[in-house]
């Protein structure tokens, strides 16, 4: 099977686009953000590896503090004459808009490259839809859409030509996720191809625009109302000439390739009369709904727009058959208010120009695709069918229920793609390399074979135990479908445990070969899979092979990689290549993967190949189903209303069958529901031995999943105690009979390990064991089950019995920060579950986009809880550049309903009588029996107000409970703080105003997948700083201590736990703004994150990360503000970092910059621990002023 | 006095090298130790075991993360396709040794299998090692392995290297055989150019602070250097190798003393450590007056004088030493 003369790539659309975009750029201005950080991240690592762009010049990359910053790098740079690019989407792309309408008003070259996504409204989403793009239709960017991987290519090769040509800048965008992370077969670009499209006299005529001091220009005036409106319409013809432009740039591209496109492109029957109109991935399925409408005798067809701004009516007009009665125009966008979305109403505009008002064909406008919901062949039906309905709705949606508006179609056509398609779905686990193993298959098979291939892969939103599907076509002829696979011939499990959730056979065809990853023989793995299963199984005539790809890795010496035996058998039995050409291809991709990594990861990645096949079992599949298993229920029963309709339909994976009214309509969601999700995906948990156990808490503390707890009770209170139950004695002044359990909640515990690492205490018998120890769940899942569900029934502590401020106090108040989805092991969780334990019942959480917003508030469900009362952190997400903003903004409404509230009192108070005045009353410290006392005083004013009614009685009753504190934290990550947020962090530090910033710092952007922040310290490697980061880490905390009245901490909860527990507790007191910055280990950082807390022992021990705490009210005690709370550096930072993947790669991919970074890396430390000596000296007029919230008001 | 000898076929101006050790294994302190006169160097050992890990290690780290999420879906380290794995390491440290240095260059390899042993001394003598040495650091823990299982380990194992290796061989290993003598003429016949005698073993030890098993690295005395005198005595003139004594040669009168009962070369390590290399030179210059002011015409005069075969009484070096040595004993 030879594969033809054209040079093949398989690349996603990102790397598609981004390859174009580097070979003909000088200046790319980079900023991380989902799903186009691929694009930068390449862009980056090639710059850095030396690879040159058509002229050949290594085009300059700079990452910048926001995407604000990269357009108005990118302006600079286009300004001075350089080509530029930038890569973004979504939000990012909003934040370019104002100067988007610059730069297209100034008519600059540009082509901004998109991987278009949702805009964040009711909810954030990183998939796919036009919402970004078309906040941008109306900048004066020319807009061209790219509907697949080849597209992406081939359009950013068009762009960057027609931009030249037009002076107009061009923003190319393709489908978020479903193109951009789609990987496929595609034709490339040769770099002679890329020459011929680029016309150097263009690039010349550009340069010699750039300002000049030898020529000098002036551009960005102010205009007055005399010739401003004048000068926005002499551009005119350069927008005008664009479609033109683009026509010939396609067809330049067609001779050098034999490509075509056009504008506007048409596809289906000549004499079509009903005719869908779609740009991006979507037309894939409307080309096939359409082919398959005319093949059984309609008159369909589909333009799929190109070049949508300028558009250009008249060609859209040619391309739209002239027997056209009846149009559908699908908006991936959804613009409430409007007559209609973008497109459809350009479509009408083009057709008020173009045809007369009689042969003016029906018009209706669908949206589809928001968020990358699935878009297929049926629903392009059901679209269709919509305009053969007797009244066709001018309004439909596309892909959901909307049992609300009634505008939905429903999909009911049968649709089978056609059997020429090999179909595979696989189901793995996040870290098994089953995705990994996929792409490279797609990769193989695109290589070897002259079948087109293409990969996609959907991820489920955790980050510890998270699940993920792969879909995989082959297929003789080019694919288009941009959707799921409904019906495979081959199906995948390569993680037994996800045939407990059910479903996972739903996508298997008939007659489908399924392969199962199972650590059991065949009668094993029959007599362990559920009985619903067994019967679809039986039902399907499934062909059922086995293989035990984790003893065959074992074996081969791979440890639990288990994706080359597993893709060993993909290839073996789906017959994609001959067997030997099959594993000789594999052997060959595994030597170019893994050549460079050392002879014995090669090895055994070929002997695991080697063996897969013989431990290759058929199953030979009973005529009947007998499973005793049963597929768990995704809540129980006694789950809340809302949980049992909503939420757990979400977790069962039935979100996309949820109808419109099951939605909250503003998205307000129940908090405390992570507690119903019940994962199970901790081979090994923690059990306690009470016998050694010391009573420190450390274990509770450090966990970051809240799934290890603490609680100390009566003796009396543990008389229903199952029998397995253990507690021991416990040391209480008050209660000579208190008794103290740990408890695991197995279902919870991702079983890090982080708790036994910290644990201190050691049998005198056997030195491994400790007082808890990891344990295979398997031998006590049932029991300690039992135990946690005892454990829950048992009274929590009165907060105002327990010292709170202490360690082991505030380990028995309860978290309301449980069982997120962050990653095992994580690094920042441990100081969110302490803070709810702290403060939790009176908190509200103004947290930045990013990891703590992903795992805390993504659904299905979210870890902030509440209490017994009911009570717990009340926590909002708006953007990712705006959090400390926002989070003033709720300080001052709380600080206005406080003082509206006590205004009333007062007002009130002859009436309401000696609680008035209590309840006005300002103690020194607000502590907890202040609290608890005052929030009694409140119910009392409520009982007061209901038996006294009035208007202001109404307003009082509104807004009392603000009478007790809420203590407002802003709470986000360094690429928050240090960098697209800093400036608002910065003014809401100088503001005076009592809100606490806890920035939880990785060193890095961790949820966008470990980019370089201005956090990331000298020396580390980071996406970005690929070749290690040449410049210090910036000191914010110092920054923060600048303005004398902000109380400022340095914190690492493994180097000092009770330092921590008092700069949170001490921050939170704190009268005016108060900053907290954490140490927060990362699986970004290359380290084993059971061991995190011992990491951070060693960042303090090194001097790398030192402890302190400013806070201006000593000052005016007497004392020096700032207290050192580590001691002097005892070992070197090499020490440190050499245990630190980040750290220590850079000494291993380019030594010699390793050295010398290394050495100013601990100079850094060096200098910045003497001047804190020094500083901790400083004595300064105190300077603290706090805003008097009441003053304001 | 010439004190020229030849050791793996290499003709050496004296019999002083200096064995693997931190100083081996960089451009300064291989540089220092040329420049104290040593005679030849042994870089330090190319562990298989380490190179195994840290490329599992490297991999896991760069690509362990990837896949599990869709907002970084390859992972969260840059994606380095070329990085040095331990083994490029060493054949840098290889390369720079045989360019800045005149004397021989010996490269030293530790494996764990039999693959990585051959496939690693094969590399080393590709990059340019005047010889390999075998460095067998294995401690017989299976308590079912037979003594016999053991010795056949080591024997295939210097045979599979010898196969694969034209360069010559040395063999360094620790005392504890039941039969150490036919020991050493099994991995001679199995192709050992020479014996390096004794390895030693680094003990480990017992942090009572935290309760925790640590390394203990303690450097040799000179009183350590006995057990490589009483074999050398016993072997020389009885196998058809060089002999080359390590652990605890600290002095001139060490290396006297072991190339009397028969040594090639001395090794030294530990007193270069404590000293510095300069320590060489001294050494040296007490060897050759040791023999100067004794009238010996060449280092090969003297050699195994003092051997078992050489002496009056050769139970001296077997148990009626042991004996006399209790007698002799006054607390």
């Amino acid at each position: 099977m030879a594969a033809d003369h054209r040079e093949h790539i398989t690349v996603d659309g990102n790397e598609a686009a981004a390859r174009v975009a580097h070979k003909v750029s000088e200046v790319i201005a980079i900023y991380p953000i989902t799903p186009a950080s691929p694009m930068g991240e390449l862009a980056d690592a090639w710059s850095q590896g030396g690879v040159k762009n058509i002229w050949g010049v290594v085009p300059e990359v700079v990452e910048m503090q926001s995407e604000g910053g990269a357009a108005g790098a990118v302006h600079g740079s286009l300004q001075a004459g350089a080509l530029t690019t930038t890569f973004t989407a979504s939000q990012g792309l909003l934040l370019m808009i104002p100067n988007l309408y610059k730069m297209a008003g100034e008519l600059l070259p540009l082509v901004i490259h998109v991987a278009a996504r949702s805009v964040a409204t009711h909810a954030l989403s990183i998939f796919g839809d036009h919402s970004d793009v078309m906040a941008a239709r109306q900048t004066g960017m020319a807009l061209l859409a790219s509907g697949s991987v080849q597209e992406a290519q081939d359009m950013a090769l068009i762009s960057h030509a027609a931009t030249l040509r037009t002076r107009i800048p061009f923003l190319h965008f393709f489908d978020g996720f479903r193109t951009s992370h789609e990987v496929s077969k595609i034709e490339a670009v040769s770099e002679d191809m890329i020459k011929a499209m680029i016309d150097d006299d263009l690039v010349v005529e550009n340069r010699l625009r750039g300002l000049d001091p030898d020529r000098p220009v002036l551009r960005g005036t102010a205009q007055n109302p005399d010739v401003f409106f004048q000068a926005r319409e002499a551009a005119n013809p350069f927008h005008a000439a664009v479609p033109d432009v683009v026509r010939e740039e396609m067809q330049r591209f067609a001779e050098l390739t034999g490509r075509r496109y056009l504008p506007f492109d048409y596809h289906g029957h000549p004499e079509a009369e009903d005719v869908a109109i779609i740009m991006g991935s979507g037309a894939g399925a409307v080309v096939e709904a359409v082919d398959q409408i005319n093949a059984d005798g309609g008159k369909a067809g589909v333009v799929i727009v190109r070049l949508y701004r300028p558009f250009d009516t008249a060609a859209f007009a040619e391309v739209l058959p002239s027997t056209t009665r009846r149009i559908a125009v699908l908006d991936r966008t959804k613009e409430p208010g409007s007559p209609g979305e973008p497109l459809y109403l350009d479509v009408v505009a083009a057709l008020d120009r173009t045809a007369d008002s009689e042969s003016r064909p029906l018009v209706i406008g669908g949206r589809y695709g928001l968020s990358s919901k699935e878009f297929t062949p049926p629903m392009a039906v059901a679209v269709f069918d919509e305009l053969h309905a007797d009244a066709p709705r001018r309004e439909i949606t596309v892909g959901i229920i909307d049992d609300v508006g009634h505008t939905s179609v429903v999909a009911e056509a049968e649709w089978h793609e056609p059997a020429t398609v090999k179909r595979a779905v696989f189901y793995g686990l996040g870290s098994d390399g089953t995705v990994g193993a996929n792409k490279n298959t797609v990769k193989i098979v695109g290589a070897s074979t002259d079948l087109h291939a293409q990969g996609y892969f959907v991820y489920d939103s955790k980050k510890s135990g998270s699940t993920t599907v792969s879909h995989l076509r082959f297929s003789p002829d080019p694919i288009r479908s941009a959707y799921l696979i409904s019906e495979a011939d081959f199906v995948g499990v390569h993680h037994f445990g996800a045939f407990e959730r059910g479903g996972v056979l739903d996508v298997a065809g008939p007659g489908a070969t399924l392969l199962i990853n199972s650590p059991y023989d065949a009668d094993g793995t029959w007599e362990n899979l559920p009985g619903e299963t067994q019967q679809m199984i039986i039902d399907k005539g499934l062909d059922v092979w086995i293989v035990d790809g984790g003893a065959v890795a074992r074996e081969s010496g791979l440890g639990r990689r288990i994706n080359t035996v597993l893709q060993t058998c993909h290839f073996h039995l789906s017959q994609l290549l001959p067997p030997e050409e099959a594993v000789t291809a594999i052997k060959d991709a595994i030597k170019k993967t893994y050549g460079k990594r050392g002879a014995v990861v090669l090895e055994r990645n070929i002997a695991a190949v080697d063996a897969a096949v013989g431990a290759l079992v058929r199953l030979d599949v009973p005529a009947a189903a007998k499973g005793t298993k049963q597929i768990r229920p995704p809540v129980p029963e006694h789950a809340p209303d809302f949980v049992q309709r909503v939420t757990g339909r979400i977790m069962a994976g039935e979100g996309d069958l949820l109808p419109v009214s099951a939605l909250p309509v503003d998205g307000t969601f129940p908090t405390g529901t992570t507690k119903w999700e019940k994962r199970s995906i901790a081979p090994e948990i923690p059990i306690w031995d009470a016998e050694i156990c010391i009573d420190c808490a450390r274990c509770a503390l450090v966990c970051p999943h809240a799934a290890i707890r603490l609680k100390v009770v009566p003796e009396a209170e543990l008389a229903g105690a199952p029998d397995s139950f253990v507690h021991k004695s416990w040391k209480d002044p008050n209660d000579a009979t208190a008794r103290a359990i740990i408890q695991v909640a197995p279902d919870d515990c991702t079983g890090c390990g982080v708790c036994v690492a910290i644990c201190p205490a050691k049998s005198k018998e056997v030195v491994k064991h400790k007082a808890i120890n990891m344990t295979p769940i398997d031998t006590f899942l049932e029991r300690e089950r039992q135990n946690f569900e005892y454990f829950l029934t048992l009274p929590e502590k009165s907060r105002t019995s327990i010292k709170l401020e202490t360690v082991k106090g505030s380990q028995l108040a309860q978290p309301l920060f449980e069982f997120s989805g962050a990653c095992s092991g994580c690094g920042e969780t441990p100081y969110l579950k302490l803070l709810t334990q702290l403060m939790g019942d009176r908190m509200v959480v103004a947290n930045a986009t990013g990891c703590s917003s992903i795992y805390g508030g993504n659904l299905p469900t979210t870890p902030w809880a509440t209490d017994d009362a009911g009570r717990g952190p009340a926590w909002a997400n708006s953007l990712f550049e705006d959090n400390a903003e926002f989070g003033l903004g709720m300080r001052l409404a709380l600080d206005s309903q406080a003082a509206a509230a006590k205004g009333l009192v007062e007002a009130l108070a002859s009436d309401i009588g000696p609680l008035a005045a209590a309840l006005l009353e300002e103690p020194e410290i607000h502590d907890e029996e202040w609290i608890a006392a005052q929030r009694g005083r409140v119910d009392d004013l409520r009982s007061w107000l209901l038996e006294h009614p009035s208007p202001e009685a109404d307003h009082l009753a509104s807004m009392a409970q603000h009478l007790v504190d809420r203590s407002v934290w802003l709470i986000g990550g360094d690429g928050w703080a240090y960098d697209i947020g800093f400036g608002g962090v910065d003014h809401v530090l100088a503001s005076g105003r009592d809100v606490n910033i806890l920035v939880l710092d990785t060193e890095v952007y961790s949820n966008t997948g470990g980019q370089t922040s201005k956090s990331t310290p000298r020396a580390a490697i980071a996406k970005f700083s690929a070749g290690g980061k040449a410049t210090a880490k910036k000191d914010l905390g110092m920054i923060a201590m600048a303005y004398g009245d902000v109380y400022v901490a340095h914190i690492a909860m493994g180097a000092n736990m009770t330092q921590t527990v008092k700069a949170l507790t001490e921050a939170a007191a704190h009268p005016g703004p108060s900053l907290v910055i954490a140490y927060s280990p990362c699986i970004a950082h290359g380290i084993d994150m059971t061991d995190m807390m011992g990491h951070q022992k060693m960042a303090a021990a090194s001097g790398y990360w030192p402890l302190y705490r400013f806070d201006p009210l000593r000052e005016s005690e007497g004392d020096h503000a700032l207290h050192l709370d580590s001691r002097k550096p005892t070992i070197p930072f090499k020490e440190f970092a050499s245990t630190e993947a980040r750290f220590s790669m850079l000494a291993r991919a380019n030594p010699e910059a390793a050295d010398e970074l290394m050495m100013m890396a601990q100079q850094d430390i060096d200098d910045r621990w003497h001047l804190y000596e020094q500083m901790v000296e400083v004595e300064h007029t105190a300077r603290f002023g706090i805003v008097d919230e009441e003053d304001d008001v | 006095m010439d004190l020229q000898t030849t050791y793996l076929g290499l003709d050496l101006k004296h019999p002083i090298v200096a064995s693997s050790s931190p100083l081996t294994g960089n451009a300064d302190g291989l540089r220092s130790l040329e420049k104290a006169g040593a005679a030849a160097v042994v870089l330090p050992s190319l562990f298989e075991e380490q190179v195994e890990h840290d490329a599992f290690a490297r991999e896991h780290e760069l690509h362990g993360t990837g896949g599990f999420a869709a907002e970084a879906h390859e992972g969260f380290i840059p994606l380095y396709d070329d990085y040095n794995s331990g083994v490029d390491d060493y054949v840098k440290t290889l390369q720079m040794a045989k360019q800045e240095l005149s004397i021989p260059v010996i490269a030293s390899v530790n494996g764990t299998s039999a693959g990585g042993w051959t496939e690693y001394a094969r590399t080393l003598q590709d990059e340019g090692a005047d010889a390999i040495e075998l460095n067998v650091y294995y401690v017989a823990a299976d308590i079912d392995a037979t003594a016999a299982d053991v010795e056949k380990r080591y024997v295939d194992l210097v045979r599979d290297v010898r196969d694969a290796i034209d360069v010559p061989l040395a063999v360094k290993i620790g005392p504890y055989f039941s039969s150490p003598a036919n020991m050493a003429r099994q991995l001679v016949d199995a192709g050992a150019d020479a014996l390096v005698l004794f390895n030693r073993f680094y003990q480990p030890d017992i942090n009572l602070e935290d309760l925790t098993v640590v390394p203990n690295i303690v450097l040799s005395s000179p009183g350590d250097m006995r057990l490589a005198l009483r074999w050398i005595a016993i072997l020389r003139g009885r196998i058809d190798a060089n002999l080359a004594a390590t652990t605890g040669v600290h002095d001139a009168d060490g290396v006297v003393k072991l190339m009397l009962a028969g040594a090639d070369v001395a090794m030294m390590t530990s007193a270069f450590l404590q000293h510095g290399p300069e320590h060489l030179t001294s050494v040296l210059d007490g060897v050759r007056s040791w023999f100067e002011e004794r009238g010996y015409d060449s280092l090969e005069q003297a050699r195994g004088s003092l051997s078992q075969a050489s002496v009056p009484d050769p139970s001296a070096f077997e148990r009626a030493n042991y004996m006399m040595a209790l007698v002799s004993y006054a607390p």
